[in-house]
């Protein structure tokens, strides 16, 4: 198939991969730019990155948007985790109608919805909005993703296995923590990274959920997004996405080894 | 005993999510649609009052009482609204085709690259998608501002000799929309062109088909429940975006979540903002219904 891959299909590529990189590529460009015009460029510099760890709002920021992202997501992950095995192993249950819908609709359901919907039930049962009322809305819509990634592991599923664990006597609690778990791990793992990750990045659903003194970096950057843009806003896209790409990179990475040691035991399984 | 614990347990497995999804997600939706129906009011919070459980039967059939469909009927009379909503319809179809335009050659190119390289492409379309939706909208405003740096290079390689204006012009907004939903719709067509055989193409060109027609008849043709789910995928989301238009569009461009959101936090109408939710998800509801049927095709068709 080698020879229909014909220059056309390579100059498609790599105009596409130009057009999904190169704006980012220039934004952490022009983070390091000497200027305070972020299109004129006038040097090397780093003071962008120092005055903004002199931005106390920032930093405080920063803090709220870490401690949001890492609870909501390992909540999240706990019910969406629930969620998929519910949806795969129990196939029929009083409302599965329902709960497969709700599980899907928040995927799609436009976020400025979401907030407002979330917003007017925190008003409803008069709960003081802040940080709580923000991990709570965080959950609530990552947990869906969660149970989208784990249940397509599930669906793939050996259940012999399972089976096999039973027999020998295990009680459904012990096989789910010996076997299965072991087994969704993966997903399990790429469902927390991808929870956290839609929560330190929402600015929609957090605006509507978050009170006052609980200000995220996506709310901060927005901000001052409408006053102009600097090179300070630069700098901290510039963090958020190392940050992001240092942690798919050690996944990817982790990722890679567990299939070569999975391939290795398959061989040494075979050899024997 | 240890019967007991797994009954209990598996219960808890579906009964957990379960109540979260019904308290966190399905409540909300009511609590928006009784706002919906009263009326609005300048205390905190604000709008009219809400059910008063301790007033009993009484107290709930008084509630309905005041329930009145003023919030639609304003919808209706001010054109303000239903011109929002025909412009994000449009605004998001005529994105989703531009989309399409861009997305299926990378699709495409994808699908035929050789195996070994697949892997890597894969991961280089899904990447930008980790990165924070806002940051990348945001990096649009450098490049397309007057000043900007798509200006700079026109006018450096004489294509152009005054700036261009696209920042804050529905353009920017269709720019926007492509760039951020890209890798939902390449991902679908990627994965139907993937599992295409391509001896049928070249059984058709052997027969004197013309390459163009031979991937239109037979390559496109099979690559459509792709299409389909990609383009739901970007249109659905695109009709309630709200931060492209916000960051991107000017004043002319009218989108819906832009409408709602400053309802919501310029005038303080909650009850307005709750009807134009409301409208909202019943205009997203036939596109999801028909999105999820031709999902639960597709995956039959796999079996």
């Amino acid at each position: 198939m080698n020879t229909t891959w014909s220059r056309f299909n390579i100059v498609s590529l790599v105009l596409g991969f130009a057009f999904l990189y190169l704006p980012i590529v220039l934004l952490v460009v022009y983070s390091f730019n000497e200027s305070r015009l972020v299109t004129v460029w006038a040097g090397f510099s780093t003071k962008w990155y120092v005055s903004l760890f002199n931005n106390q709002p920032f930093i405080d920021a920063a803090w709220v948007t870490i401690r949001v992202g890492l609870i909501s997501a390992t909540v999240a992950t706990v019910l969406g985790t629930l969620g998929a095995l519910a949806m795969t192993r129990y196939t029929r249950f009083r409302g599965r109608l329902l709960f497969s819908a709700m599980i899907y609709a928040p995927l799609v359901m436009p976020e400025v919805i979401t907030g407002l919907s979330m917003l007017l039930l925190f008003v409803a049962i008069g709960f003081d909005r802040g940080i709580w009322t923000m991990v709570l809305a965080h959950i609530t819509f990552s947990m869906c993703f969660v149970a989208v990634v784990v249940q397509s592991r599930l669906v793939t599923f050996d259940r012999s296995l399972e089976e096999a664990a039973m027999d020998l006597g295990a009680t459904p609690v012990t096989t789910f923590f010996r076997i299965t778990l072991p087994v969704i791990l993966p997903a399990v793992v790429s469902g927390w990274m991808l929870a956290f990750t839609l929560s330190i990045d929402d600015l929609v659903i957090s605006s509507f959920t978050s009170g006052p003194g609980a200000t995220t970096l996506p709310m901060r950057i927005y901000s001052q997004v409408r006053l102009g843009v600097t090179p300070e806003i630069n700098a901290a896209c510039t963090i958020l996405i190392a940050i992001v790409a240092v942690g798919v990179i050690i996944a990817s990475i982790a990722n890679k080894r567990r299939e070569v040691q999975k391939a290795r035991d398959e061989q040494a399984a075979a050899r024997n | 005993m240890q019967r007991l614990i797994s009954s209990i347990a598996s219960r808890l497995v579906i009964a957990v999510p379960y109540l979260w999804l019904l308290i966190f997600f399905l409540i909300p939706f009511i609590i928006v649609f009784k706002i919906s129906l009263s009326q609005g009011a300048t205390s905190i919070p604000p709008y009219a009052p809400t059910f008063d459980l301790s007033a009993g039967w009484q107290g709930l059939k008084d509630s309905f009482a005041q329930f009145s469909w003023d919030n639609y009927v304003w919808l209706v009379e001010d054109p303000l609204y239903y011109k929002a909503y025909l412009s994000s319809v449009l605004i998001a179809a005529v994105s989703t085709l531009l989309t399409l335009i861009v997305g299926y050659p990378i699709a495409y190119g994808m699908a035929r690259a050789p195996t070994t390289i697949r892997p890597t492409l894969l991961m280089l379309v899904i990447l930008p998608f980790w990165t924070s939706f806002l940051i990348r909208v945001y990096a649009w405003i450098g490049i397309l501002k007057p000043e900007g740096l798509l200006n700079q290079f026109l006018m450096w390689a004489h294509v152009i000799d005054t700036p261009l204006n696209i920042l804050n012009t529905n353009t920017a907004v269709f720019i926007g929309i492509v760039y951020s939903y890209l890798p939902f719709l390449v991902l679908p067509i990627y994965s139907a062109l993937e599992k295409m055989d391509y001896s049928l193409v070249e059984a058709a060109e052997d027969l004197g088909c013309p390459p163009i027609l031979a991937f239109w008849k037979i390559t496109f043709r099979l690559s459509m429940p792709g299409v389909i789910a990609g383009c739901f995928l970007v249109f659905i989301p695109a009709v309630g975006e709200f931060v492209i238009p916000d960051l991107l569009g000017g004043s002319q461009t009218l989108m819906i979540g832009k409408t709602l959101w400053s309802e919501f936090f310029s005038n303080r109408d909650w009850p307005v903002s709750s009807a134009v939710a409301v409208v909202l998800l019943l205009l997203l509801v036939v596109p999801i219904v028909l999105f999820q049927r031709a999902e639960s095709r597709a995956r039959e068709s796999e079996k």
